[in-house]
């Protein structure tokens, strides 16, 4: 029994009202709910609630009134009214918060501490973030001074995954709107009762009719509203495999597409590094959302000299870490999102310990159900091993070593993805070089997993193409432009 | 782990750290290359891993604990010029019984006071397990020879005082004049070898908001163990910023990675600005979760502090009673 142990404090359940089912939010309103698939809480697996799959029809019916809205009303509407929009849509989400939070912690597994500090500001900063461009597009820098305004696609169909359901949306649907765009969008299969709540929050916006439609259901779904002729432009974030049948399916049509992928990030600790905020570092990259980001620092590369040191302080730091009920608010690390999820990861693990690697987990206790998977070091990986290539998109982070930064480039490199990477180290001139080798959309210095909508974000590689955010993320809602 | 460094003179303190440093003399060299060594602190991410540890909540049980403990961590401190044998005797008292409505409440660990105090306070306070703790070395500024500090620290160890709190010589330090930093940090160290019962614990006063990056606190921390403080403490009180959560962090992180180093178990006290129980307890989640339990005694971290004591109670009577009361049902210190 340690000295200081924090009694619980479990956040409360009672500021969201979840709905036994719902239906499609498609025109402005809801449908009647049908064709249920429930949604599960993964910290015990209780079913929160049923929500509608979307057939082809509904897809139809969606892509339909979004059209009629980008036609009518919200098509011909001036930039400062649509801001407005948005303007109000941030406020609702940040008066909301709390509730917002909640849902997503219940829904995601998510801890309630992220939910509450990292996903639900962001996602309200994003919409503040493009309701203030909304009017000032043309001075975006993004068409030749003097041509004629760019103009948005049209509908854009929008799917997007489970690891941050919110923000994720916000990521999608801000910068749409803010172009002009009306919106179809698929939440995850596991992840969709944020997004009914936002489509209540559109209404509580009085945001015209069809200018935000959200379909629930599975991988169908997606498919459905990726196929769909009435359909302009795609954004998708999710895995590379979906990502590349996306990119076949719109082959040859005139669709245009946004895809982020996957990623292997390299967190790359020089002997030099600030040690202490290293470690936070390490643990932030690899442990944030329990590894399950699109750009955690799932690889850590550490100069030889340091190695043991940095290993005999990571392990002390995780031994800290508190795992277990999400919705406890001093709790770091909660369950994993799936069952599906928590296979694959234990999978990876194995194979990974089969090849070679040496597994390190802090004591943990979990509860008998739910989705668990304790914090995971994996030492003496190499290259080759697939704990290095693949994403396990988990609380699993693999240790490699590297002795000169000419080499830590080369493995960092050595990867079929590239969205982000960090670096470490006291010296100014070598993160400069270090950011000029690095083939990754984004290089963090002395920090990992840092966000700001006007950052933008993005891949290279396998991790996909089109950015998200900042002024670059405008272009991909906007025919034409030109970067 | 309860080792401390033993009494010795200051040839054994400079002989003990020559062997750390793996140099025959001591010198600005060698101890300015030892300490710019260290590893550096990033402030941005330094600073929000603090934040991180403020966010956690504390409640019932575990809070009823966090604020008894921290009662018994605070240095209970009048540093006035205004200081009569009056306002210290009262200060005494009220360390002796800090609510006369709750006897069950437990006595501040120590009170703190200049050296002219120190007879009034010793006197006042007669039981002993309540420490006096005086400020020496011309304190806050510690602009005055050798001879003059060590001639203060002599006349409060002799008037009473079983803890000292010293100030380094922030000039030097800032100048990469580290030997005499140590010097008068090992001279005074020594001076408080007493024969006649245990040692007078040190505390080495950094005045961190003098020395201003994080770096200066680490290697500043590093130097004064070094030298053979027992305690690192973040400030004075007379300047400002005094203790922030994390400038204390990094000086958890400094005696965390001293005691891998030597074996030898060093305390931290931040001083000045810490008034609410709230604050309190976000030291408290940082010792734990950043040194480790092993500092959570009165014996390895302190509050050097005046107007938190009050605060800790009411927030005790209120626990106890599951009402609030209000500044009129804690005495004045």
């Amino acid at each position: 029994m340690p000295k200081f142990d924090y009694a619980p404090a479990p956040e409360s359940r009672s500021v969201v009202s979840i709905q036994p089912s719902y239906g499609l939010f498609v025109d402005g309103t809801f449908s009647r709910p049908r064709a249920l698939f429930p949604t599960v809480d993964p910290a015990d697996e209780t079913i929160l609630a049923e929500v509608s799959q979307a057939g082809p029809k509904d897809v139809d019916k969606a892509v339909a009134a979004a059209r009629r809205a980008f036609d009518g009303a919200w098509g011909s509407m001036p930039g400062a009214e649509r801001g407005r929009y948005l303007f109000r849509i941030a406020r609702i989400l940040q008066e909301r918060a709390r509730e917002f939070a909640v849902l997503e912690t219940l829904d995601s597994g998510k801890p309630v501490k992220e939910t509450r500090d990292v996903d639900i500001p962001l996602a309200a900063a994003h919409f503040f973030y493009h309701a203030g461009w909304a009017d000032k597009l043309e001075y975006a820098g993004l068409a030749p001074t003097g041509a004629a305004l760019l103009r948005p696609y049209g509908v854009v169909g929008q799917v997007i995954p489970w690891n941050f359901p919110l923000l994720m949306l916000a990521w999608k649907v801000a910068p749409a709107l803010a172009t002009g765009n009306t919106v179809v969008l698929k939440p995850a299969e596991t992840t969709p009762l944020t997004a009914l709540l936002f489509a209540e929050v559109c209404q509580q916006a009085d945001l015209p009719a069809g200018v935000v439609n959200i379909l629930t259901g599975d991988g169908r779904t997606g498919q459905a509203i990726v196929e769909h002729p009435g359909v302009d432009k795609i954004a998708f974030t999710g895995s590379t495999e979906v990502g590349r049948a996306i990119a076949r399916s719109i082959a040859g049509t005139a669709k245009r597409a946004t895809l982020e992928l996957g990623g292997k990030a390299a967190n790359i600790i020089f002997d030099d590094a600030p040690i202490d905020q290293a470690v936070e570092g390490i643990v932030s990259g690899i442990f944030f959302n329990q590894g399950q980001v699109c750009c955690a620092g799932s690889r850590l590369l550490v100069q030889e000299s340091v190695h043991h040191e940095v290993v005999a302080r990571l392990q002390r730091r995780l031994a800290t870490l508190r795992v277990g009920d999400p919705m406890d608010k001093n709790t770091d690390l909660g369950p994993i999102n799936s069952r599906a999820q928590l296979d694959r990861i234990t999978t990876l693990v194995e194979a990974g310990i089969a090849e070679g690697a040496t597994a390190w987990a802090p004591e943990c206790t979990f509860p008998g159900t739910g989705f668990w998977f304790p914090p995971t070091l994996l030492t003496g990986v190499s290259q080759t091993h697939r704990v290095a290539t693949e994403e396990i998109f988990g609380p699993v982070l693999s240790v490699l070593t590297f002795r000169t930064p000419a080499e830590a480039v080369a493995k960092a490199n050595n990867t079929a993805y590239g969205l982000s990477a960090g670096v470490w180290t006291e010296k100014g001139s070598r993160i400069l070089w270090m950011a000029d080798q690095l083939r990754a959309g984004v290089v963090w210095a002395n920090t990992f997993n840092r966000f700001d909508p006007a950052s933008p974000f993005g891949g290279y590689k396998e991790s996909g193409y089109g950015r998200e955010g900042g002024r670059h993320g405008l272009e991909a809602y906007l025919r034409g432009a030109a970067g | 782990m309860t080792s401390t460094i033993s009494p010795r003179g200051v040839q054994d303190l400079t002989a003990q750290a020559c062997d750390l440093l793996g140099v025959a003399q001591p010198s600005n060299r060698a101890i300015g290359a030892w300490l710019h060594g260290l590893p550096g602190v990033d402030q941005v991410g330094c600073e929000s891993r603090a934040a991180a540890l403020a966010t956690r909540s504390v409640k019932s049980a575990s809070k009823a604990w966090a604020i008894d403990t921290a009662i018994r961590m605070i240095d209970l401190t009048t540093l006035e010029g205004a200081d009569t044998p009056g306002t210290v005797r009262s200060l005494c008292a009220k360390a002796l019984v800090p609510d006369p409505r709750d006897p069950a409440t437990p006595r501040p660990a120590a009170v703190c006071v200049y050296g002219d105090m120190v007879h009034v306070a010793r006197e006042a306070l007669a039981d002993r397990r309540i420490h006096v703790a005086a400020v020496v070395t011309a304190f806050p500024s510690g602009r005055a020879g050798l001879a003059v500090k060590l001639a203060d620290t002599r006349e409060a160890l002799a008037a009473g005082a079983d803890e000292i709190d010293m100030v380094i010589d922030r000039g030097a330090f800032l100048a990469g004049d580290y030997m005499t930093v140590f010097d008068q940090i090992a001279q005074v160290k020594a001076a408080c070898r007493r024969d006649d019962g245990p040692d007078a614990r040190l505390k080495v006063i950094l005045e961190t908001g003098e020395l201003v990056t994080y770096d200066n606190v680490r290697r500043a921390s590093h130097l004064a163990m070094l030298a053979g403080g027992d305690f690192v403490k973040t400030s004075t009180g007379k300047i400002q910023p005094a203790a922030t959560l994390p400038v204390t962090l990094v000086m958890l992180e400094s005696v965390r990675d001293w005691r891998d180093l030597t074996g030898v178990q060093v305390g931290v006290k931040p001083a000045g600005g810490i008034r609410t129980s709230k604050d309190a307890i976000k030291y408290l989640v940082l010792v734990s979760e950043v040194a480790g339990e092993d500092w959570l005694s009165p014996e390895w971290f302190r509050f050097g502090a005046s107007s938190l004591l009050n605060d800790l109670l009411l927030q005790r009577q209120k626990l106890t009673t599951g009402a609030y009361s209000g500044p009129d049902y804690v005495t004045l210190n």
